[in-house]
């Protein structure tokens, strides 16, 4: 029997819930040089700030057990380079969604950015990043209060048509409050995971491996954590979830989608194999066979 | 970039830390490139430049400096690895001028070795300056010379050919462009000394090792680069020191 992969997210049509995640995959073009990346459900397009970024200094990766910590620090050419730029280049090559993933170090920058990709009809989605641990003053943040999360929510929406998924941080205490005053402030949509807070130590030198000391751990070892943060929000809100961190198989993209997901992101394994997102969604009609499964939509927070 | 399932040929050590790792299966190569690779129990692969490329065997030289490369030292012929091939952008033979100089410093002769080789088949007469610590730490002197290429060593303690930096052993040796590739200390001496165009191969840890995760990035004077993508090799004239 044919599987139903395809899922909605506020209007949008995915022909599949995988989604390679924002900082995990550039814009598109490096991987679009090495398979047709039309076989994904859409993109989250690299963070992209009102202003070009250099980002942090190096190093910024410190490899761990099962997961890496990264500190990029928003590395981007900024929005209207972006704009001009980077989404042109990946509509040549790329026909199907495209997420706008937005950062700011002030509520002014988030609507200013959001206003400006409002105008884009090459973006169906917005999704503001108000979790990034690796910037000081802003990012994260704005995740970790409720009422600074829904501010920032209540702005961009004010200025934009589009649907807007906020991403949120797990390093907070209650993440069922700030999800649910995201979707009181007019959220469209909910992304868990962004990455932890970690650090590691070169015993050896004693000093910090990333430059900045402290980082965003992700990769497998987080998946449990972001499988239950997805759950509590699932349950708690009304508004669709895009569940991230930590998938790497065919059966994380389901276990995500049952905890709750209605697309589920796809991140650090696209950096050990980046040909990880194409290979979950060649799985995906195997693995639902195996389960009994013919729509993915049928297992959407079936998990109660 | 390609993905490919590499068997190990052989894997010998050279000295107390290098290894020697051939592969089969590989898809061509060009000089200056790295490969990444997939190793057990790792979450990241690791970047390793192409010493050697040979109707479809891959020469690798190695320093073991952790657990990934510890683990690569203890793997024998026969074992497969998965491998991304081909990444990065590979040094400019175009540019090697007439009289082209190679300098290597410890684990950095690795990629000078291809170099040379292609450098040669081209008619090209290779100097190679080779820096290392000590005597016992010299690889691939011997393996420069089959190529054809004229052989400078130097260390730093005197024990094998020139005592000092491979910049001591720089006025004797007639040059009209120059490729290096060593540790960052190695290159800023030789900034102070050399007197042409030029490339340099460098190095930074490395997230995915193919242009995504930004991990790598370094300030030029053509803006941020990523090491990985739109390096490893750079020109003189954009490296800001």
């Amino acid at each position: 029997m044919v599987k139903d992969l395809s899922v909605n997210l506020c209007g949008v049509g995915l022909d599949n819930p995988v989604v390679p995640a924002s900082g995990t995959f550039g814009f598109g073009l490096e991987m679009a040089e090495v398979y047709d990346i039309n076989c994904l459900g859409a993109i989250s397009i690299k963070g992209t700030t009102r202003d070009a970024r250099f980002g942090n200094p190096t190093p910024r990766i410190a490899e761990c057990e099962m997961g890496m910590i990264n500190s990029v620090g928003l590395q981007n050419p900024g929005v209207d380079a972006v704009i001009a730029h980077e989404i042109p280049a990946l509509r040549k090559v790329y026909s199907k969604p495209i997420i706008a993933n937005i950062s700011g170090f002030a509520v002014e920058e988030y609507v200013e950015c959001c206003s400006k990709m409002d105008k884009v009809d090459d973006v169906q989605i917005l999704e503001v990043n108000v979790s990034c641990p690796n910037v000081h003053n802003g990012g994260m943040a704005f995740g970790t209060s409720a009422e600074a999360a829904a501010e920032v929510t209540r702005a961009v929406k004010a200025v934009t048509t589009k649907p807007v998924f906020v991403k949120l941080s797990p390093n907070v205490t209650d993440i069922v409050s700030i999800a649910k005053a995201c979707e009181e402030a007019g959220a469209d949509g909910i992304t868990l995971i962004n990455t932890m807070l970690g650090m590691r130590i070169d015993i050896a030198r004693r000093r910090p491996v990333i430059a900045n000391k402290m980082g965003g751990f992700s990769g497998r070892a987080v998946f449990p954590v972001a499988v239950r943060m997805v759950y509590q929000v699932a349950n708690a809100c009304s508004i669709p979830v895009m569940g991230c961190g930590g998938v790497a198989t065919a059966e994380d993209v389901i276990e995500m989608m049952m905890a709750g997901a209605t697309a589920v992101q796809v991140g650090a394994e696209n950096l050990r194999n980046p040909f990880a997102c194409k290979e979950i969604i060649e799985d995906l009609p195997k693995v639902m066979e195996r389960l009994g499964i013919n729509s993915l939509n049928e297992i959407i927070g079936i998990v109660k | 970039m390609n993905r490919e399932k590499l068997t190990i040929i052989s894997n010998r050590q050279v000295n107390a830390t290098v290894w020697e790792m051939k592969l089969s299966g590989c898809a061509e190569q060009r000089p200056g490139q790295f490969v990444n690779i997939a190793l057990d129990g790792r979450f990241l692969r690791r970047p390793i430049s192409v010493c050697d490329w040979n109707a479809g065997v891959l020469t690798l030289l190695y320093k073991v400096v952790g657990k990934g490369t510890s683990q690569m030292a203890a793997m024998t012929a026969g074992e497969r690895l998965d491998v991304l091939t081909g990444l990065g952008n590979g040094f400019n033979l175009e540019a090697a001028g007439s009289k082209p100089l190679l300098v290597g410093g410890g684990i950095g002769t690795a990629p000078m070795y291809y170099l040379a080789k292609k450098l040669i088949e081209v008619g090209k007469p290779v100097n190679v300056i080779l820096g290392f610590n000590k005597a016992d730490e010299v690889i691939y002197v011997a393996e420069f010379e089959a190529l054809g290429a004229k052989v400078t060593v130097a260390t730093a303690d005197g024990s094998l050919g020139v005592k000092g930096f491979v910049t001591d052993a720089l006025p004797a040796v007639d040059y009209d462009f120059f490729y290096a590739c060593g540790p960052m200390p190695m290159f800023r001496a030789l900034e102070g000394k050399v007197c042409t165009e030029g490339q340099y191969s460098f190095e930074e840890r490395m997230g995915c090792g193919t242009g995504i995760c930004m991990g790598c990035t370094c300030k030029t004077m053509l803006g941020a680069k990523r090491v990985c993508k739109d390096g490893p090799v750079f020109d003189r004239k954009e490296v800001i020191w």
